[in-house]
């Protein structure tokens, strides 16, 4: 089968892969490398479960090709602890309440940390607007707004 | 001599963080698909296209000869009962003759990956026989219909099961009436959409087999593969994996996949993995079932109500799986939380070539709570009356009688619930606010609507068996706790509540005590992991494991310090009196371990006795029941149909709240669901196929579609339950979905009868009702 060769950062890590074509960067994240953290709730786009950063950006990994991350920067779930301490936004749900069944928290916590690195002290409303993409059926988002305003307010 | 108070409050009734959170905020949680063993292959289904037909032949050659292929599994490969058993043993595990549905299991496949296993499953040849299928309930109740339901599962023809309440004399009610109302509502599926799809892996171990998977019944799954293999239940553990989300839809299917993927490694001796695919699983799992239901209510001119009439008919699917419990739930909750001395229900569960339905967050529940608080509003309307004090005028009350004529013994907030959300909600000032913005748009109308429910708690009278729960709490060498259920956390934040009640009961903090992985070879059987009783039942489980640790441990410090009575100091044990001896409990644990102590102990609780009459229907339905008043604003757009929840209040009486954080969660999160089921969520099938199974067609509330909630709680304590809790789960989803109907109807002036409220309907209700 034919490969390319796929060189990459993944939560700061240099990585070197021979990756078919078609292989998509969730089962290349999930198998490949072992980083479980991300979530396939859908496989086709729309629930959000398997958002990780490309480049700082929010990206759906099932959508995305693995090839389409060469270069780049890639954070998980995984990635977002520093020193073995959690980020402000992964302390903000688990104060609030913010968590539940905790499939769709490794695709929320990313997709909250992205806002706040565009728009550090966003309104519940920009809050609700930014998160849509990622379904959630157990909270009904309301503990997961306040998760992102608690880490809002110690990131100030 | 009494037990000492070790630290009580210090646990329950608090907002304690949940035990779980940390693994999950930082990708740990392992669930089914992050999971793999040495030599796992991967399973795919071979399914029927055909809502009805007769198998003639099956042909797996291709898809042996797939290089990938491990093996494959038909009928013939079952070395036990080809049967799921559920409440019935209708269900084959693998059809044999004869599919009665649309992606019913006909064979299975594994294979080295999981795209080698769909590509060969592709491959089967199949040669049906179409036979004549029936999809709706009501048609197959014509005499002459085509028979879906299994013959020695269903009462008669198609009826799976008929169930009845009479109370009084309706017609002697209606003839009190002054106002009598009249509808008929219509409810299609909802699906679940966990975010985690089903999934199990089955390991072939010490000659028997462990089945690991995002469950929420671990005994029910134990049950279902020691029946397909012919195993002893001793040589069958199940494993419960984090589970994402459940509501449900986890307490029957995991059965299924558990007996298909147990199948596939017993014959190919590799541990197997079985993951749904998103569509797979909206396609050919359990929904909740469509209704048609049809109501008559009566009121004297005061508002008193007099006489209920329902008939109601849930479309079951192809197999029975848990239709008959939830038409049972449905029967009992058709009433709604009224006294009304006259009371006559019909329930019908109907076999149809359609996919099985089963358990779904109210059970049963929802569909007829759509209708009668309907009728409520419809009764307000016709009587002039302001909707919250119809309800409250009619609410039951600690020595009421409920519709099946038991005796609310206690623990009835109901009233309280009402009159607190209508201080909640400003409601006097709120109507005068969305009336003046009536006025003042032109093409926006808001609506307010309220809805008050009853649930009972546990699996009541029709299941009255598996209401039992046992815990094992051990106190370890160093002073903390392990505590063995066999309760699931499935989201609900049960390990949480749980590890508070346990905490409270031994007087140990909280980060003392660990609750064990859910394991059926180490833990009680605790009945399943629904309706609503894990806090309730589990809880007090726990409770009596803690009263005989916690004499034990007492004893010892008695002991230790050398003196007939002692005071707890924070942690510290200290002697009454001159000796001033003192020890934690830690050197207690260490104590009692040298002393050879026993230091686990086991706890039991069956839930206290129901009982009901299937003649007349009546009877003490459940031991106790939870209750909820709810109230929704919405805004219609009237050119566009669009609905928007605008504003939201709940109150709650749940008996004591464990956890204030865990249960507002649940709360919201019920909230959000009901609005999904009134406004979003529709799964459109034809002729048994549903045509789009993905999320992309099927929609759940987003961020942008769910309002700000503000939650109370009104706490009337059950005697019986651990520190007085109640039942909470359910109860959210089962109110908030018809208050937002309810705002709907009173915004445009018509009756929505038909769920979900999608623009084109509503529009339909705002061209006839504005003119």
């Amino acid at each position: 089968m034919t490969t390319i060769t796929l060189r990459f950062k993944v939560n700061g890590r240099p990585v070197q892969l021979e990756v078919p074509p078609g292989r998509r960067l969730l089962d290349l994240l999930r198998q490949d490398l072992g980083l479980t953290g991300t979530k396939e709730g859908c496989g086709e786009g729309e629930c959000g479960a398997c958002t990780v950063l490309v480049d700082g950006k929010p990206r759906l990994a099932c959508l995305t090709a693995a090839v389409q991350v060469e270069g780049k920067e890639v954070v998980t779930i995984e990635g977002l602890a520093r020193e073995g301490k959690l980020h402000p936004v992964q302390e903000g749900f688990i104060q609030t309440a913010g968590v539940q069944c905790g499939f769709c928290t490794p695709g929320l916590v990313l997709a909250a940390y992205a806002l706040l690195q565009e728009n550090p002290q966003p309104t519940r409303e920009e809050i609700r607007g930014y998160l849509a993409g990622n379904l959630c059926r157990c909270t009904g988002y309301e503990q997961v707004v306040e998760a992102v305003l608690w880490a809002a307010e110690r990131l100030k | 001599m009494n037990p000492t108070q070790i630290a009580e409050g210090k646990a329950v009734g608090q907002g304690v963080l949940r035990v779980d959170a940390e693994a999950k905020v930082a990708g740990q949680a392992r669930y089914i698909d992050d999971l793999g063993f040495p030599g796992m292959v991967h399973a795919q289904v071979v399914r029927s296209d055909r809502p009805h037909a007769r198998l003639r032949r099956l042909d797996l050659s291709p898809v042996l000869a797939h290089p990938k292929v491990v093996a494959v599994v038909t009928p013939r490969d079952i070395p036990g009962q080809n049967c799921v058993p559920i409440i019935y043993r209708d269900m084959p595990a693998l059809a044999e003759d004869v599919v009665r549905y649309v992606g019913e299991p006909v064979a299975l496949v594994a294979a080295e990956t999981r795209e080698a296993a769909r590509e060969a499953a592709l491959r089967a040849r199949i040669d049906f026989e179409d036979l004549p299928a029936v999809f709706d309930p009501l048609e197959a109740l014509n005499p002459g219909a085509p028979q879906a339901a299994v013959r020695e599962a269903a009462e008669q023809g198609n009826v799976f099961n008929a169930m009845r309440i009479r109370k009084g004399n309706v017609e002697e009610g209606f003839a009190q009436a002054d106002v009598i109302v009249e509808g008929e509502y219509r409810v299609g599926y909802q699906e679940h959409l966990y975010l985690e799809p089903q999934g199990v892996i089955a390991v072939p171990e010490e000659g028997g087999m462990t089945v690991y998977g995002s469950l929420q019944c671990p005994f029910y799954v134990q049950n279902a593969v020691a029946t397909v293999l012919g195993l002893p239940f001793a040589k069958v553990r199940i494993v419960q994996t984090v589970t994402g989300g459940g509501f449900g839809g986890k307490e029957d299917v995991p059965s299924h996949l558990a007996a298909m993927a147990a199948l596939l490694a017993w014959k190919s001796k590799r541990p197997v993995k079985l993951v749904y695919d998103r569509d797979e699983d909206i396609a050919t799992t359990s929904k909740r079932h469509p209704g048609i239901i049809r109501y008559r209510t009566g009121a004297k001119r005061d508002g008193t109500l007099t006489a209920v009439e329902v008939e109601f008919f849930y479309n079951a699917g192809a197999y029975q799986t848990l239709s008959s419990a939830v038409l049972w739930r449905g029967l009992i909750h058709a009433a709604g939380p009224y006294r009304i001395p006259h009371v006559k229900v019909d329930g019908y569960s109907v076999a149809t070539h359609t996919v099985p339905c089963g358990a779904f967050r109210g059970f049963g529940s929802p569909q007829v709570i759509f209708a009668h608080e309907s009728q409520m509003d419809e009764l307000a309307k016709a009587l002039g009356m302001d909707p919250l004090a119809l309800r409250a005028k009619n609410a039951l009350r600690v020595g009421d009688r409920t519709a099946t004529d038991q005796v609310l013994e206690e623990s009835v907030g109901l009233w309280e619930c009402i009159e607190r959300v209508r201080a909640l909600a400003r409601w006097d000032e709120l109507q005068r606010e969305v009336e003046e913005f009536n006025r003042r748009e032109r093409f926006r109308r808001r609506g307010l609507g309220v809805s008050t429910v009853m649930y009972g708690v546990g699996m009541g009278a029709k299941a009255p068996l598996l209401d039992k729960a046992g815990a094992y709490v051990k106190l370890e060498v160093d002073g903390s706790v392990t505590v063995a259920v066999g309760t699931t956390e499935m989201g609900q934040g049960a390990q949480t509540v749980l590890s508070q009640i346990a905490a409270e009961a031994l007087g140990v903090p909280i980060s003392s005590v660990q609750i064990a992985p859910v394991d059926t070879s180490r833990v009680p059987d605790s009945g399943p992991t629904v309706a609503s009783r894990t806090t309730t039942v589990q809880g007090q489980a726990i409770v009596d494991a803690a009263a005989k640790l916690r004499q034990r441990i007492d004893q010892a410090v008695r002991l230790i310090l050398e003196c007939p009575q002692f005071t707890l100091e924070g942690q510290t044990f200290c002697a009454s009196g001159a000796a001033r001896r003192r020890a934690t409990l830690a050197d207690v644990a260490r104590w009692m371990w040298a002393h050879n102590w026993d230091m686990g102990a086991t706890g039991w609780v069956e839930a206290a006795p129901v009982d009901w009459d299937p003649q007349t229907g009546l009877g003490k339905a459940y031991f106790v029941y939870s209750y909820a008043a709810h109230l929704a604003e919405v805004e219609v757009d009237l050119l566009t149909g669009e609905v928007k929840v605008t504003r939201f209040w709940a109150v709650h009486d749940s008996g004591k709240i464990v956890n204030p954080d865990t249960a507002r969660g649940q709360v919201l999160g019920g909230i959000a669901q009901g609005i999904g089921y009134a406004l979003l969520e529709e799964l459109v099938s034809q002729d048994g196929r549903i045509l789009y199974p993905t999320l992309t067609a099927y929609h759940i509330p987003t961020s942008a579609d769910v309002p700000e909630v503000a939650v109370e709680f009104g706490e009337a304590p059950y005697s019986a339950g651990p520190f007085g809790a109640k039942g909470l789960g359910e109860v959210p989803l089962m109110a908030s979905h018809v208050a937002v109907a309810n705002a709907i109807s009173r915004a445009v002036g018509r009756r929505l009868r038909q769920y979900p409220a999608l623009p084109q309907r509503v529009l339909e209700l705002v061209e006839g009702g504005l003119g």
